[in-house]
């Protein structure tokens, strides 16, 4: 595993092209354009203002930059430096941006969620599509790119509509029957969209393309509801992940809910491998020995070196008891995440902050469980292989694969915490963002990684 | 009467009285040696009676005292004592028959009670133990009664306790299910009010949304544009289309085209799932079936068995499916056959797992009849004995850690251990001793050996001397008649080469210095030896073939001898020998004197080997 030299980076906007050759990050109202194998940087783009967001259009062509302070969008295309493209949304302000799956058009949200204004980068017409739902996800599209949803509220009722993309058309329009549509998601297969229901009442619906209530689903009342929904990549699977610390699997022939995984604090089934992260004993050699001490002795827990050792069952896992008297209380599953190839799901108890559940979807039972030191921020699957990459704030990252988990020092003079990290869409490298910088991780081939693995078994 | 008077024998009778006199004079209570003495008052038979009877019959009143009991005796019924009496005023005499006979009689009466009385004794005693022994009962099932009144009254007690915990847990219920009831009702109507207050708000918000909208929107706000370059050309190169009706319809039609895309998928699965189930299905079939055919034949040797005409049945099922090839027919026109046969062989196939079940419990309930069965025993039998085995090699085992464990623990106080290691250590040390004798022997012989041997270079030393002194008065001659004497000189010439082969390698100058330093020189060679002799004293063969040498010495004093000796002596030796000699010079102070100084040489040496023996 080797990484590269620390880069700067504002708001830990990192992001590779869709195509996987480019990496544009963000230095304050700079966009800086690097070249994923040579990191030599390509393109140099100045915005007007300090950069809010960036997105990559899906042919790799453009990459938007938002300013919403100052309501405004710049868009740079890749082929030709010298074409600008400049959206003020004016008084209306800009609370969100987004490219259409075309490349050509970007969607922007008004402040107060007016409206959304499409523009083309094509010809001169601009869109305006009313009433936009201000929830948690009211906007998706097909990955064909074909089709929209957006959750729409008018006279106090939640409506989706469906527009076909390539000329804005509204396809469909209904209304859906929830109290407060929180968030919508197409399945990957494009022909059914998942709606769900605010955290108060726990309510799925899915819908087919044409708009027909395929079927509905409520696993409790009187109880806060759904936190989090992940559809399987093989649109087989939709994993819905609650406030009551569990996530149910709803199959994709009738709608049902297959199993149910809960989250318990602790283990006792002996199958289930519990790998916890241990601190190593800090190393005493001459070399750390010098005057002055530097800040990385300051700051023990995220720099000393940390290993996974392999927990014997029983084990319970360091729990938080959530303020239940409060609003949004730290409680229930709030991040799932299935593998790329559908066999595995991670998930995260909000109130066992520390701990990644690994589920195994083929025999639909709990199969590993990943303890580490400190809360885990985010997790993010490879895009190739079941392989998961863990970050929780520590200047550490953390791999896991059916071979093994591995715990990683980020190299480099000082601390380099990593808040955030993305993959490239080989697989192959990972970028890992910390609040200022970012370094690329690249990772070696199969054997490399599976020896580094057995090394770590053995050493567990 | 008749039964005790049968049993009547004399001697046993007498022994019985005896006995029973004693017992009862024993063992008696009180009230019974009364009632005896009651009795006794008028059988004459104990002692004390016997005292009695002296006082009642003396001699003077004998006749008093015959009259007397013959009153009583009639009055009990015996016949009369008395002869029977001719006239009244003739005395009457005395029946010594009768008397007798009505002795015998009381003598088989007092018997008889005395037997009764015992008999009435021992039940008494019998009915008196069991009296107490149904008095104790008594009081234990009293108490057992009481103390089973008590736990009935705790047992009663805790359960009033419990069922009024009970009562107050039902209270409890109750009101948290009120409260439960009431919470809901509460939280329904929170949530109403909330929903509506969410809608009226939500109003007020689209209404303030709509006057933004207007506001913001409508005023033609210039700052809301685009600024371009150049429009860039759409991602798939067409030209943007006109929205209309057309458009509308194709939209339509791609849609449904998805749609129908993913239902035929989905379906294509499905049927490739339905297909591989059928096969599973199949090929389960099959097998049951041929899993039931050879059955088959059994139960048709039997007259009356129902399975032989259903499995039959489901041949022909069987076959008419496999005829028809009804498998790549949709599943709905083989469904009810297929899931009856499946049924049926189901059927089948349990009860005759039940059949197996029960006949494996017939055979354990019988034993062991079958062949297989009997190899089950023998198996058993076997294991049983590998068992007794494993338990013996275990005992085995423990002995023998116990016994080193007592070694090792009373290494060196106890006798035992010491006795347990001399059984150990008898044969090591009848061996050792074997060994030993032999050592000594061949010590002795070597000590014999080296005896021999100084006694030999004594010898030799003297004769050398002698040889010497000979030798220098022949070299006086010699070099005094040099000039005279000219072909002896070249036999002189060779005899010195073949000594300045030997240790000294002076030339024949310094052999003629002086006459004491050449026996010093050639007496050097026999320490030298005897070094050697020591060193080499296991191997036999140097002190062998040293011997002959020595003995060869001692017989010959020529000088053609002394001419093999140092050319025994082969160059390395030589080496050897030098070092040795240093040894040896500084050992003998004035060795020149010969023969007593070496003797004692030897003996030293001879110590110090005994030294290094052991």
């Amino acid at each position: 595993m080797n990484f590269s030299e620390a880069f700067k980076l504002s708001s830990l906007l990192c992001r590779f092209s869709p195509d996987g050759k480019f990496l544009a990050s963000c230095v304050q109202y700079r966009l800086v354009v690097r070249d994923v194998s040579t990191l030599q940087i390509r393109q140099l783009y100045t915005c007007l203002d300090q950069i809010q967001h960036i997105e990559w259009s899906a042919d790799s062509l453009f990459i938007l930059c938002a300013m919403y302070r100052r309501g405004l969008v710049q868009v740079w295309s890749l082929e030709q430096p010298e074409w600008h493209c400049k959206i003020d949304e004016g008084s209306a302000g800009l609370v969100a941006s987004c490219w259409s799956p075309d490349g050509r058009h970007i969607l922007n949200t008004t402040e107060f969620h007016l409206r959304i204004t499409v523009w083309s980068l094509c010809t001169k017409s601009v869109s305006y599509i009313k009433y936009p739902k201000a929830c948690q996800q009211g906007v998706t599209f097909t990955r064909d790119g074909r089709y929209m949803a957006l959750a729409e509220r008018r006279d106090c009722k939640d409506y989706v509509s469906i527009f076909v993309c390539s000329d804005w058309q509204l396809l469909r329009h209904f209304d859906t029957d929830t109290q407060d549509l929180a968030g919508i998601e197409w399945a990957p297969n494009g022909c059914v969209l998942a709606a769900w229901d605010t955290c108060l009442e726990y309510k799925v619906l899915l819908y087919s393309l044409d708009g027909r209530l395929l079927s509905a689903y409520c696993a409790y009342e009187w109880s806060l509801g759904i936190k989090s929904v992940a559809w399987s990549p093989s649109s087989q699977f939709l994993a819905v992940g609650s406030y009551d610390g569990k996530v149910r699997l709803l199959n994709h022939v009738t709608w049902k809910m297959i199993t149910e995984f809960g989250h318990p604090a602790a283990i006792n089934n002996p199958k289930i491998v519990v790998y916890k992260e241990a601190e190593k004993g800090p190393r005493l050699g001459l070399g750390r020995l010098s005057f002055p001490p530097p800040r990385a002795l300051a700051v023990p827990l995220s720099t000393s070196e940390s290993k996974y050792e392999i927990a014997s069952v029983p084990v319970s896992l360091q729990s938080l008891k959530p303020a239940t008297d409060r609003a949004n209380p730290r409680m229930g599953v709030g991040m799932l995440a299935f593998s790329a190839d559908s066999y595995f799901l991670a998930t995260r108890n909000d109130n066992v902050p520390n701990t990644v559940w690994v589920w195994d979807i083929q025999k639909l039972r709990l199969f590993v469980v990943l303890e580490q030191l400190a809360p885990v921020r985010s997790f993010l699957w490879d895009p190739q292989q079941p392989r998961l990459a863990i970050c929780t704030g520590s200047s550490k990252v953390y791999l896991w694969s059916p071979a093994g988990c591995v715990s990683v020092q980020v190299p480099g003079e000082g601390d380099f915490p990593v808040l955030s990290l993305c993959w490239h869409s080989s697989g192959d490298s990972l970028a890992l963002l910390s609040k200022d910088h970012f370094c690329l991780c690249f990772l070696d081939t199969e054997e490399g990684i599976h020896t580094a693995l057995g090394q770590q078994d053995s050493q567990a | 009467m008749g039964d005790w008077m049968t049993i009547t024998d004399p001697g046993l009778s007498a022994e019985s009285k005896n006995i029973s006199q004693y017992t009862s004079e024993t063992k008696m209570s009180p009230s019974s040696l009364y009632s005896q003495q009651v009795l006794c008052s008028s059988i004459p038979l104990s002692k004390n009676v016997h005292s009695f009877f002296s006082a009642f019959c003396t001699e003077e009143n004998i006749e008093q005292s015959i009259s007397y009991l013959d009153q009583e005796l009639t009055t009990f019924g015996f016949p009369s004592l008395y002869e029977e009496s001719r006239s009244k005023e003739t005395k009457r005499k005395l029946n010594i028959v009768a008397v007798l006979n009505c002795m015998n009689e009381l003598l088989v009466l007092q018997r008889k009670n005395l037997l009764a009385q015992e008999n009435v004794e021992t039940k008494n005693l019998k009915l008196g133990s069991d009296m107490d022994h149904l008095q104790n009962c008594y009081a234990k099932l009293k108490e057992q009664l009481e103390t089973s009144k008590r736990e009935m009254i705790g047992l009663q007690e805790r359960d009033r306790q419990l069922q009024c915990k009970n009562r107050n847990l039902h209270q409890l219920l109750k009101n948290e299910k009120d409260e439960v009831q009431k919470l809901q009702n509460i939280i329904a109507s929170r949530a109403t009010q909330y929903n509506h207050d969410m809608k009226r708000k939500e109003r007020e918000y689209n209404k303030l949304k709509e006057r933004l909208h207007q506001l913001v929107m409508n005023k033609k706000d210039k700052k809301i544009t685009m600024d371009v370059l150049n429009y860039v050309g759409r991602a798939d190169g067409k030209r943007g289309s006109w929205r209309t009706g057309k458009t509308e319809a194709r939209n339509e039609d791609e849609m449904y085209k998805i749609l129908l895309n993913d239902y035929e998928y989905r379906q294509k699965q499905i049927l490739m799932e339905n297909a591989e189930l059928k096969k599973v299905l199949q090929q389960m079939k099959k097998e049951m079936i041929s899993l039931l055919s050879p059955q088959k034949k059994r139960p048709r040797e039997r007259a009356d068995d129902s399975t032989g005409t259903v499995i039959s049945d489901v041949e022909e099922d069987a076959g008419e499916l496999t005829r028809e090839s009804m498998w790549d027919l949709s599943c709905e026109n083989v469904r009810e056959q297929l899931t009856n046969s499946i049924r049926k062989q189901w059927r089948i196939l349990k009860s005759h797992v039940e059949k197996l079940d029960n006949q494996v419990s017939k055979v354990h309930l019988e034993g062991f009849n079958d062949e297989d069965v009997i190899s089950r025993q023998d198996h058993e039998q076997e294991t049983e004995k590998l068992e007794l085995e494993i338990q013996q090699c275990k005992e085995m085992i423990k002995t023998q850690q116990q016994l080193l464990q007592q070694q090792l623990a009373t290494a060196c106080d106890d006798d035992t251990t010491s006795l347990l290691r001399d059984c150990y250590l008898l044969e090591e040390k009848e061996r050792l001793k074997e060994e030993w004798s032999l050592f000594k022997e061949q010590k002795k012989n070597f000590e014999k050996e080296r005896r021999s041997f100084t006694e030999a270079a004594i010898r030799l030393g003297l004769e050398r001397k002698a040889f010497e002194e000979e030798r220098a008065s022949w070299l006086k001659q010699q070099f005094l008649n040099m000039t005279t004497f000219d072909h002896q000189n070249s036999e002189n010439v060779k005899l010195f080469s073949a000594f300045s082969g030997s240790s000294d390698r002076d030339n024949l100058t310094v052999h003629s210095r002086t006459q004491q330093k050449k026996p010093h020189s050639v007496s050097n060679g026999s320490p030298v030896c005897m070094s050697k002799l020591t060193k080499s004293l296991p191997a036999s063969p140097s002190t062998s073939d040293f011997c002959p040498t020595r003995s060869c010495v001692s017989e010959h004093s020529s000088i053609n001898v002394l001419n093999i000796t140092p050319e025994e002596t082969t160059p390395n030796q030589v080496g050897r020998e030098c070092t040795n000699q240093k040894w040896s010079v500084a050992s003998r102070p004035g060795s020149q004197e010969g023969c007593y100084s070496g003797c004692s040489l030897t003996y030293t040496n001879s110590h110090v080997e005994k030294d290094d023996l052991p």
